[in-house]
């Protein structure tokens, strides 16, 4: 009996035309793309995304030119020159991250011991040229202030479990 | 202008007029079938699909025929140019003279020969040489693999194809194809023979190199098939006729096998819409099938295609055609010579 | 029953429309135009069927074949004998000239070893070629049409049928047993083909798609209870028909023995 059961299957096509059924259900479903860039995804608090030097609320740079970024680096990505300011604080004079170099671990993060280097939720850093992803103090702190709002929410979201 | 129509040069600008008639929409059919195969196999794969040139990405095909046309069309070094350039030529014609023969309605036909379904048949089974020309002429060894594979395939699918014709011709007794959607004007044969239509569909996929029988172009294999070296509007040309044979290939099953132009019913709401417009929505129908069995089914192994060809399908088709011949005649419903 | 219920319901002379349709615009213009088309046709049959024999290279030479044939259907069709036009369309360019092409493009031909016996063999190649040509001649000089032959070439297709009736009424009434025998031999052929090239090798795994695709899950798999602590005895089971396929079964070992 089982042999014309099967014989019986394999003649009316049976796995074929479940495996048809199987795909035109899945004709009708909702979709699980989305419309990229106009819609996106959500991202974690903890996103690793590009980097930024953030300022204090008086607009004082947070960095301290501790160098423990630039240590714990394993892409040695970062590098950092620093002088004693004219008010006598330490600051830096330079500060470039190589973004070619980094892998984007987030080590820096971690080390700093005042939130000054973060890693930001923006990811569309895209540029047409090498030069343009080695960034520089400028361009970090500029990034920061751009970006503060977000980053400040995300901190204070991730903070419970630090 | 009847007249007019009379006069030698008055039936060349008519038949001339005619040929752009049927070329137009054919040619933007081909345009349309590839957004519409993007689209239903993206939903399908739960993806969105072309949506951002144009309203719903509407505008999709005319943008990449534009893209295709900025291209360079690069000649290999190797390359026998003339015949390489003749292939996507040869390709691309035998797909549109195809039409010449195909009935849209009651007597709207551009060519009403007798032997209509041979011609089908014949310019079908041509299809064959652009795609070995291109192989051979392009003098890569992906190439060349990739014509071999569709010259054999070709071949043993056209076996079966020419079988099934024959069950079809046993039932109506010409080769005529308006006598033939005239033929089915109360029972469309996809009912009595409905074995022979899942073969001549299956053979149809083949025919056309398409999924799951696409190894000519298997490009998880052999990189493109034998359109590996082409580029540009020689590209476009081999692309624009696979998706003509495809709009052909379910054009005939429609008139073999679906009837036609002929409504699905002979009651009065259905007799309403005009038949070419239910021819259309057949072909339609046809292609569906064409993109769902693509998104459902995975290549066929090469050795496999073959057994399935010979030693599934032939004798299979041979036997209905015995048994068709057979009923016919017992029963005394063959149909009477002309 | 609608097969053959249906009606024909188009009148008797629009079946041959071909021909009806010539005999209506049987005008000077039309027969220009068809002579035109023969010689054109005609010219080009001939010029393609002597690049054969030229081409150097021997794809171009089976692609001027198929010239040749395509030119040889345009003939038939000018002559009313549509079917044959499209038979030899599907016979010999769809399937047999492909079967060539298959063959020649794989043939790796050195083309300077061809043209190096090209003067070796010319003696002999003249001498046979003469005495074809005198033989051609001979032949020539004393050709004589049959009396009949013009009264039949006038009428390719006889009036009222169209050609595929026609030379089905021939070919399975006056002429059904060569027809029947030349089918036979055919089929001989094809034996014999096959019986040369089959060859059953004893010890070679094949691919069995009937067993394979037969195999169900509790025929393979199963599924074993194994208790913490035991082992398990790994039990062969003699070679069942899938091929190629060894298939074990697994036994819990029996507790206390290992």
């Amino acid at each position: 009996m089982s042999f014309v059961d099967r014989t019986a299957r394999s003649f009316l096509l049976s796995e074929l035309v479940s495996g048809l059924a199987l795909t035109f259900r899945y004709l009708f479903k909702r979709k699980v793309t989305i419309n990229y860039p106009h819609e996106k995804g959500p991202i974690s608090p903890r996103f690793k995304g590009e980097h930024a030097l953030r300022r204090y609320p008086n607009g004082e740079e947070r960095c301290i030119a501790c160098k423990l970024c630039e240590a714990i680096c394993p892409a040695q990505a970062i590098t950092i020159e620093a002088e004693p300011r004219a008010d006598g604080s330490r600051r830096t004079t330079r500060y470039d991250i190589d973004m070619t170099k980094c892998i984007y671990c987030g080590l820096c993060e971690e080390a700093c011991p005042v939130d000054a280097i973060v890693e930001g939720p923006n990811f569309e850093f895209s540029t047409e040229t090498r030069e343009e992803l080695i960034y520089t103090k400028e361009r970090l702190l500029a990034n920061g202030d751009r970006w503060e709002a977000e980053i400040a929410a995300r901190l204070k979201a991730d903070a419970p479990y630090r | 202008m009847d007249t007019f129509l009379a006069t030698p040069l008055g039936h060349v600008l008519f038949v001339v007029a005619a040929i752009f008639a049927i070329t137009v929409p054919v040619l933007l059919g081909v345009a349309y079938l590839t957004y519409f195969e993007r689209k239903v196999l993206a939903s399908i794969q739960l993806r969105q699909g072309p949506n951002v040139v144009g309203p719903f990405g509407l505008l999709q095909p005319i943008a990449d025929a534009v893209k295709l046309l900025m291209k360079e069309t690069v000649i290999p070094s190797g390359a026998n140019r003339g015949l390489f350039l003749f292939a996507p030529m040869l390709t691309f014609s035998l797909a549109l003279i195809a039409w010449a023969v195909i009935p849209f309605g009651p007597g709207l036909v551009l060519a009403d020969i007798n032997v209509g379904i041979l011609y089908l048949f014949a310019i079908s089974s041509l299809g064959v040489y652009g795609i070995i020309i291109a192989g051979w002429a392009s003098n890569s060894k992906y190439a060349f693999l990739g014509a071999l594979r569709s010259a054999a395939q070709m071949v043993s699918y056209e076996v079966s194809i020419g079988f099934v014709i024959i069950t079809i011709l046993l039932c109506v007794g010409s080769l005529n194809l308006s006598r033939i959607v005239e033929a089915q004007t109360n029972l469309w044969f996809v009912v009595p023979l409905f074995p022979m239509f899942v073969v001549f569909f299956i053979s149809a996929l083949a025919e056309t190199n398409r999924a799951p029988f696409d190894l000519p172009e298997g490009e998880s294999e052999i990189v493109a098939g034998f359109f590996v070296e082409y580029s540009s509007m020689a590209f476009a040309m081999f692309f624009l006729g696979e998706y003509a044979n495809m709009i052909l290939m379910s054009a005939m099953t429609t008139i073999l096998f679906l009837g036609g132009w002929l409504p699905p019913a002979n009651i009065a709401p259905l007799t309403w819409i005009p038949g070419p417009v239910w021819f259309a929505l057949k072909i339609a129908l046809c292609l569906f099938v064409f993109v769902w069995v693509r998104a459902t089914f995975p290549r066929y192994r090469y050795d496999q295609l073959m057994r399935l060809g010979w030693k599934v399908f032939l004798p299979l088709s041979l036997v209905w055609v015995v048994l068709t011949a057979g009923v016919l005649k017992l029963l005394g419903w063959l149909p009477t010579g002309s | 029953m609608v097969i053959a219920g249906r009606r024909r319901s188009r009148p008797a002379s629009r079946l041959t429309h071909h021909t009806a349709d010539l005999a209506a615009h049987r005008t000077l213009a039309a027969v220009v135009i068809v002579t035109l088309a023969f010689y054109a046709f005609a010219a080009v049959l001939i010029a393609a069927a002597a690049m054969v024999v030229l081409a150097r290279n021997p794809v171009h030479a089976v692609l001027f074949l198929i010239l040749t044939f395509f030119n040889a259907a345009a003939l038939f069709l000018l002559a009313g004998a549509e079917f044959l036009a499209m038979i030899l369309v599907i016979v010999y360019v769809g399937a047999v000239a492909v079967l060539f092409l298959f063959v020649v493009m794989m043939l790796d031909v050195n083309f300077a070893a061809l043209r190096e016996g090209f003067v070796r063999y010319l003696p002999i190649g003249a001498v046979v070629g003469i005495v074809l040509a005198v033989e051609l001649l001979f032949l020539a000089s004393v050709w004589s049409l049959s009396p009949e032959a013009p009264r039949l070439v006038a009428e390719p297709v006889p009036p009222g049928v169209d050609n595929t009736t026609a030379l089905g009424r021939v070919l399975y009434t006056e002429y059904f047993y060569l027809f029947q025998a030349s089918g036979v031999i055919l089929l001989v052929a094809m034996i014999g083909a096959i019986v040369l090239t089959l060859r059953d090798r004893p010890g070679v795994k094949r691919q069995d798609v009937a067993a394979q695709s037969a195999r169900r899950v509790q025929d393979t798999l199963a599924l074993v209870k194994v208790t913490p602590g035991s082992g398990m005895i790994v039990v062969p089971k003699p070679a069942a028909d899938c091929g190629d396929e060894r298939e074990q079964a697994v036994e819990p070992m029996p507790p206390g023995r290992h």
